[in-house]
């Protein structure tokens, strides 16, 4: 089965900080989609995430308790007797193969082929996916060989791939790598041969871009 | 620091008894204990006591809702709650969607393995141990996170706290449940 191996292939992982704040709950929305996929895919770290929520539980266990209402036990019960029925574990996902991990199914309303690219320049497509505003997460779609413009950033960046893969500064990004790019980071990240490199790309602030033209549109020559 | 009377073995119990019997003293038990502490923590993240109290309400229905997709070989009771009090603060406090990672269910015929159950309980409480004993400023540094007060780029990584037993307890079941999957 393909989803077994995958979780194998993975060398770039989330950072620390990260699953923490996915732990916490404090993560914009659409970091936390991007965690979600990723761990959707990688049991390393679902195994780190699950040991970050485990603090949680130790946040909690420790927290000085505050009184319930009086008759807060009954309301319960009548909540409980309000509400449907228990739903049933989700099984069907699990022997497809989808491009897609679950979550981010949730936001495109489907697999690759459900995705509303809009053309960005030349072959190179997006899609942005709705969350809240605080930062913004979005697909690309890079032709393989092709140059992304080298930029900075002002916040932090998440790149995870789904599909083929890119080359930068950093190293080489296969499905299910993520990388975090910061403040200190200015890379060009180039698209490989081979499949066509669809990304999820996740911003808390807007790219800073060094070239005076992007040169999006540049096919990159003999990697 | 609360001395803990009872054992995170003992929720597990209880819960197992509410997913099969639908036991409302052992919920009334888990209740007494943990809507308080849910309350609380909802308050610490910024809900006014109205708002705490419906919210922990809910959690503890979906604690009882939810039973039969609680999984001791992967958290303690404390933790699961935690995760449900969590969502539940980021749909009614942040007013934001929040993405889980697709489920890895064991099978419906799948019985916890007892030993893996309880060594995972332990570490748990390891745990709880370890984060009491911090230094006062770190421990207010985690709770402070937890809370909802700090954004990930104020999150030190390094926590001081022994993960790496939990991690690689957790990293076997899931590679015992892929192991089933196949
Ligand atoms: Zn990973
Ligand atoms: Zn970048």
């Amino acid at each position: 089965m393909k989803k077994m191996l995958m979780t194998t292939t993975i060398k770039h992982h989330l950072t620390d900080d990260l699953l923490m704040g996915y732990a916490a709950g404090t993560l914009p929305e659409a970091f936390s989609l991007v965690v979600a996929t990723h761990v959707s895919l990688c049991d390393e770290c679902r195994a780190r995430l699950a040991g970050y929520e485990a603090v949680g539980g130790a946040v909690l266990e420790e927290a000085p308790d505050c009184a319930m209402a009086e008759d807060s036990f009954a309301a319960t019960m009548r909540l409980i007797a309000e509400m449907p029925a228990d739903e049933r574990i989700e099984t069907d996902g699990a022997a497809v193969d989808h491009l897609f991990p679950k979550p981010l199914r949730d936001y495109v309303g489907g697999d690759v082929e459900a995705v509303h690219w809009k053309s960005v320049a030349g072959k190179v497509r997006q899609a942005v996916l709705p969350t809240s505003r605080d930062a913004s997460v979005r697909l690309l779609y890079i032709p393989a060989g092709m140059a992304m413009p080298d930029h900075g950033h002002k916040g932090t960046e998440l790149t995870m791939v789904l599909q083929g893969a890119f080359q930068d500064e950093d190293g080489l990004f296969a499905r299910g790598d993520v990388e975090v790019a910061d403040e200190e980071m200015e890379h060009t990240p180039v698209a490989a041969p081979g499949p066509d490199c669809i990304c999820l790309v996740a911003t808390d602030a807007p790219l800073k871009f060094s070239g005076f033209l992007p040169r999006i549109a540049q096919p990159f020559i003999g990697i | 620091m609360n001395e803990r009377k009872t054992s995170d073995a003992r929720w597990v119990r209880l819960v197992e008894r509410v997913r099969s019997e639908k036991d409302q003293s052992a919920f009334a038990e888990l209740f007494g204990h943990f809507a308080p502490r849910v309350k609380a923590f909802l308050m610490k993240s910024g809900a006014d006591e109205a708002l705490a109290e419906e919210c922990a309400q809910e959690v503890m229905a979906t604690v009882w809702n939810k039973a039969q997709l609680f999984d001791p070989e992967r958290a303690s009771v404390a933790t699961w709650v935690f995760t449900i009090a969590r969502n539940r603060r980021i749909d009614a406090l942040r007013k934001q969607r929040r993405p889980e990672p697709e489920d890895l269910p064991w099978g419906p015929e799948h019985e916890p393995d007892q030993s893996e159950t309880i060594a995972l309980q332990q570490e748990s409480e390891q745990l709880g141990k370890a984060l009491a004993a911090l230094p006062e400023n770190q421990r207010v540094l985690i709770e402070r996170a937890y809370f909802g007060e700090l954004s990930h780029s104020e999150i030190a990584a390094e926590t001081g706290l022994p993960l790496g037993t939990i991690k690689s307890r957790i990293r076997l079941a899931l590679e015992r449940l892929r192991h089933e999957m196949k």
